[in-house]
């Protein structure tokens, strides 16, 4: 048994099936009443970081969130799955959501405290589509990335990582000594589901809080929001009867043949 | 003040033309200079020298695929000239792998996936689109140097210059790679003769619908027939039925065709997400309740395999688009 241990960052995000409504006065999205998951991402790197201790290399899994009160349900979730402890870094409720730039900062005293041999985050979250958090995790600490990772797997001999990752026109492989980060794409794995009966046994494991005020670090936004709008809207199609329509439409209304 | 932008560019591709237009539209950038990593070659230094608004090419590290750990300390020193107010990258895998790990080296923050740039009175705001393209974002950055990935659909790629070259320069390699971090090990590419699907002018998508990875071949008659690109859904790909890339979607691929052929696709917000930019949008499926048609400015409810032969018959006695 590899004493490696692994976190694992989950976020609490508005669900992947919801379709979000704009605010009225511009402010954000309105997410009163909407239904709120584990980012896809995040639990295809629980997946990962699970079935890396099931394959015995490695022996702790730790599962972190950066959230509201009510982002320890994420991190219980996580447990569910079968990360042995959470970590919860709570954030007033109604603060403006963590920019990754915050968010990598945290991870980063985290990692300093609990002194994982992998960090593994979702290459990104669905909310703010940024896909930054662990690159930015990555070089703050100078440690090497793995990141859109579809296949990982684990030279021992070497202690690295070798990381098959996705990029415009195929795949890439590379290798990284550990310490590393790696960021899951979305066909690394299919991610087990928390069973209730798991659900209930997780309520025994531990989720250690900590205020993010008192971690000393600068949270405030770099990028400011200043307004958020509704995308354009499509101008009303049309069906057409048959295919010699649709050629002629295209040839000669929209002009594209 | 100096006030120049440089672009993070792994090659002179059409996403990089449309990153240059992009750090130009950055109102306080004078100069646009570009800096060739990873396998570029002089023949991409001397296109990128070739483009209109780019002022100077710096051709930086060796002629191979480079790592993140190895590109992030030749942007950083480049940047430590502090000549640069904007650092711009096309948002493909490498812009999106390399210039956030370059944030977290100077500790500052990045903004993604911007679809356009826009002046505000006190400099330049940015416009990008968050929650599947759901609602768009517009942000100022507060950092003395901005870091921005730009998604290339949304900006015109720059023309060739009428006269006259860019200047260029190369800078040596460092020592050491990424400090032995990380080491490039091999790739699978996947290998096409059709245009890459981002810059194609015509794309046509398969979903679940086609069936199976052979009746992809339909669609590539067609696209064949248009000189466009093939693309899938998650579902197609995730069922093994086409290589991962051709993916589009929310976190795929993102398209902006003149025309976009969908055939066989529900229309799940994922999907939409990648592809509702599209100029004219066709979609064909045999479930006229199926949300793709919202989007659509042509819709036709038909069986795709009775519909798509008849398509390409017809587009092969259409006289060619010059």
């Amino acid at each position: 048994m590899s004493s490696r241990k692994i976190l694992v960052g989950v976020k609490r995000v508005v669900d992947y099936a919801v379709k979000v409504r704009v605010k009225k006065d511009g402010s954000g999205v309105d997410l009163n009443n909407v239904k709120m998951s584990m980012n896809p991402f995040c639990e295809i790197a629980v997946e990962e970081a699970l079935r890396l201790r099931e394959a015995k290399h490695a022996g702790e899994v730790i599962a972190v969130t950066i959230g509201p009160k009510k982002a320890a349900e994420t991190v219980r979730v996580a447990l569910g799955m079968g990360a042995d402890r959470g970590l919860h870094i709570a954030v007033p409720n109604g603060d403006a959501e963590l920019q990754p730039l915050a968010v990598a900062s945290i991870l980063k005293t985290i990692v300093e405290k609990e002194k994982p041999d992998v960090v593994i985050l979702g290459k990104q979250s669905i909310d703010g589509d940024n896909n930054q958090t662990g690159q930015m995790l990555a070089g703050m600490l100078g440690w090497p990335q793995g990141t859109f990772a579809s296949q990982v797997e684990v030279d021992p001999a070497e202690n690295s990582l070798n990381v098959t990752r996705e990029v415009d026109g195929g795949l890439e492989t590379v290798a990284l000594g550990l310490p590393a980060v790696v960021t899951c794409d979305l066909r690394l794995n299919e991610p087990r589901f928390a069973t209730l009966p798991n659900m209930m046994k997780a309520k025994k494991k531990k989720i250690e809080t900590t205020d993010v005020s008192s971690l000393d670090i600068d949270v405030a936004p770099r990028i400011e929001i200043l307004h958020v709008s509704e995308p354009p809207k499509r101008a009303q199609g049309v069906f057409v009867n048959d295919v010699d329509e649709l050629v002629d439409k295209l040839h000669r209304e929209a002009n594209v043949l | 003040a100096s006030a120049a932008a440089l672009v993070v560019a792994d090659g002179a591709t059409v996403a990089v033309r449309s990153a240059v237009r992009a750090a130009q539209a950055c109102a306080s950038s004078s100069a646009v200079d570009v800096l060739l990593l990873g396998r570029s070659s002089s023949a991409d230094a001397n296109a990128a020298a070739a483009w209109e608004g780019v002022s100077s090419v710096i051709v930086g590290g060796a002629d191979q695929p480079l790592t993140a750990e190895y590109a992030a300390p030749i942007v950083q020193a480049q940047l430590g000239s502090g000549a640069y107010r904007h650092v711009v990258a096309a948002s493909t895998t490498f812009g999106k792998n390399v210039l956030p790990r370059v944030a977290g080296v100077l500790g500052v923050s990045t903004v993604s996936d911007v679809i356009e740039v826009k002046e505000d009175g006190g400099g330049e705001v940015f416009v990008r689109p968050i929650y599947a393209g759901n609602a768009l974002a517009t942000v100022r950055s507060k950092e003395s140097t901005i870091l921005l990935t730009v998604r290339p659909t949304a900006f015109e790629p720059v023309a060739e210059r009428s006269e006259g070259l860019a200047e260029v320069s190369s800078l040596a390699a460092p020592e050491e790679a990424g400090g032995g971090q990380s080491r490039w090990v091999g790739e699978d590419r996947t290998e096409s003769s059709r245009p890459d699907l981002t810059a194609a002018g015509v794309v046509v998508a398969g979903g679940r619908g086609l069936k199976s990875g052979d009746n992809f071949k339909l669609l590539e008659e067609i696209a064949d027939e248009l000189g466009g690109a093939v693309g899938a859904t998650r579902a197609a790909v995730d069922l093994g039925w086409v290589a991962n890339d051709m993916q589009v979607g929310q976190t795929g691929k993102v398209v902006a065709p003149e025309l976009y052929i969908g055939v066989g696709i529900s229309g799940a917000i994922q999907h939409l997400a990648g592809m509702k930019d599209s100029k004219v949008i066709v979609a064909i499926n045999k479930d006229e309740e199926a949300p793709i048609f919202q989007v659509a400015d042509y819709g036709l409810v038909a069986d795709l395999f009775d519909a798509v032969p008849q398509l390409q018959e017809k587009l092969k006695a259409l006289p060619k688009k010059q």
